[in-house]
């Protein structure tokens, strides 16, 4: 899978998707696919349907009603697909982690390949955390 | 004999020339498009890296859809634009007609439309079938008018159909272009080629942003990459099939090539203006606009050329 790997690396199509956040995060995410940062030199893509990804960008702290959602969401994906998890939110709980309606694992209901802390983090932070999955997937 | 129709069928005028040239001009695109908005934009590669990663990926297919149909689609898609490319390819770099005429050519061009539209209700889903029901409303809005320039361009030509023989009459007596009936024709084939390509303003059909890519929104892996493919090589189809009919065609020598390429340029650099500078149009407006504007145009300079001018 090495060789396809470093093929994907160059073309990376993301499908956004939030499940319970405070919406700031999916915010951050759409700044970072404004002109300013230019995802499109390195081959990333926004797309509207998640047949078409290749990788999840999930915001949020999962709460009960939405997390059977994500889980149908990510088993609708075509493989493979990563899951990046955007914010704070998804890594500890941030300021909801008391929260009566949170599942208790998120790790149950996505397969989690890489946080990228912040609240929210700043769109150079996901451009880092995409170089790093980049950098993973080309070994 | 035969195998000199392979050899056009899958390299030269055909697949391998009109799948390569159309990932480049497709990169053309998304750069320009790109410079519009003040962005670098990708890299030269990026359309064949896009087309490799596609075919890795798990094909899924719907429970829901009609299998054969959801699958085959794509692909019979494909191979009418390859038989499109091979026999506009073959009129205009070897000046042969032994393939078809423009009656063939039309008809497969309606094949491809159709392919997209079963290939969009085959899925059971909403979004997909509202893109399919759109884009034949869209075939609806822009056929008139682009069969109507077909027809100026057969008049003008002394009413021969062979593609190879319309080529020949422009470089004997100049290109259709340079008279009036030619120029108006030109333009329309412009904006219905706008149309057939699904370029804004016209990505009715495939507006991301409402109908989440409408037909091909439950596509994935291979079947996908072929769609997406086919997509760029019709930035190599229309416009050749622009020039063949009203531009002069394409002579072999050192200027002729270069000539061809700038023309060739120029109309998908206009494509690109007209995309980036419009929004996207509604339906009804789309319909309108085809068929109380464009057509009554382009049926003016069907009897400006019957008239000869
Ligand atoms: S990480 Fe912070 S900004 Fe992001 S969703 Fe959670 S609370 Fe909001």
């Amino acid at each position: 899978m090495g060789w396809y790997n470093k093929r994907l690396a160059k073309s990376i199509w993301v499908f956004h998707m939030s499940g319970s956040p405070c919406n700031n995060c999916d915010i951050e995410i759409l700044d970072l696919l404004t002109p300013r940062y230019d995802l499109e030199r390195l081959g990333i893509k926004l797309v509207g349907s998640i047949r078409h990804a290749d990788v999840l960008l999930v915001t949020g702290i999962f709460n009960q009603k939405v997390a059977p959602k994500l889980k149908r969401i990510y088993e609708q994906a075509p493989k493979p697909i990563f899951v990046v998890a955007i914010g704070t939110c998804p890594a500890s709980g941030c300021c909801f982690k008391d929260s009566y309606n949170a599942v208790a694992k998120r790790e149950d209901i996505l397969p989690i390949d890489l946080y990228i802390p912040g609240c929210p983090p700043k769109p150079e932070a996901m451009i880092e955390g995409v170089a790093k999955l980049v950098e993973v997937l080309n070994g | 004999m035969s195998l000199q129709m392979v050899f056009y069928l899958l390299v030269f005028p055909g697949l391998l020339f009109t799948a390569v040239l159309g990932l480049s001009i497709g990169w053309l695109d998304r750069k320009l498009s790109a410079r519009f908005q003040y962005r670098v934009g990708p890299p030269f590669l990026q359309n064949f890296y896009d087309f490799i990663k596609l075919l890795g990926k798990e094909t899924i297919v719907v429970r829901d859809s009609v299998h054969s149909l959801f699958i085959a689609a794509p692909f019979v898609a494909f191979a009418m634009l390859v038989c499109i490319s091979t026999l506009i390819g073959v009129a205009l770099f070897y000046k042969q007609g032994f393939l078809g005429d423009l009656f063939v050519l039309m008809y497969l061009l309606m094949i491809y439309s159709i392919a997209l539209i079963l290939g969009g209700s085959a899925t059971g889903n909403v979004y997909s079938s509202l893109g399919a029901g759109r884009e034949i409303k869209m075939l609806l809005a822009d056929e008139l008018a682009f069969i109507l320039i077909c027809l100026v361009a057969i008049v003008k030509a002394g009413y021969e159909i062979g593609l190879a023989e319309i080529a020949a009459v422009q470089q004997a007596r100049g290109a259709f272009i340079a008279s009036p009936s030619g120029i108006i024709a030109f333009l329309i084939g412009l904006i219905c080629i706008q149309a057939k390509m699904a370029l804004p303003p016209f990505n009715i059909a495939e507006a991301e942003t409402e109908i989440v890519e409408g037909p091909l929104m439950e596509y994935s892996g291979p079947p996908l990459a072929f769609w997406y493919l086919n997509h760029f090589m019709m930035f190599t189809i229309y416009p050749f099939l622009l020039i063949l009919l009203f531009w002069g065609g394409f002579s072999a020598n050192g200027l002729g090539i270069l000539w061809f390429s700038l023309k060739y340029l120029l109309i998908v650099v206009v494509m690109i203006i007209l995309k980036n500078t419009n929004p996207r149009v509604r339906i009804d407006s789309a319909l309108r606009f085809f068929w109380r504007i464009a057509f009554p145009i382009s049926f003016i300079a069907l009897v400006l050329a019957v008239l000869g001018v």
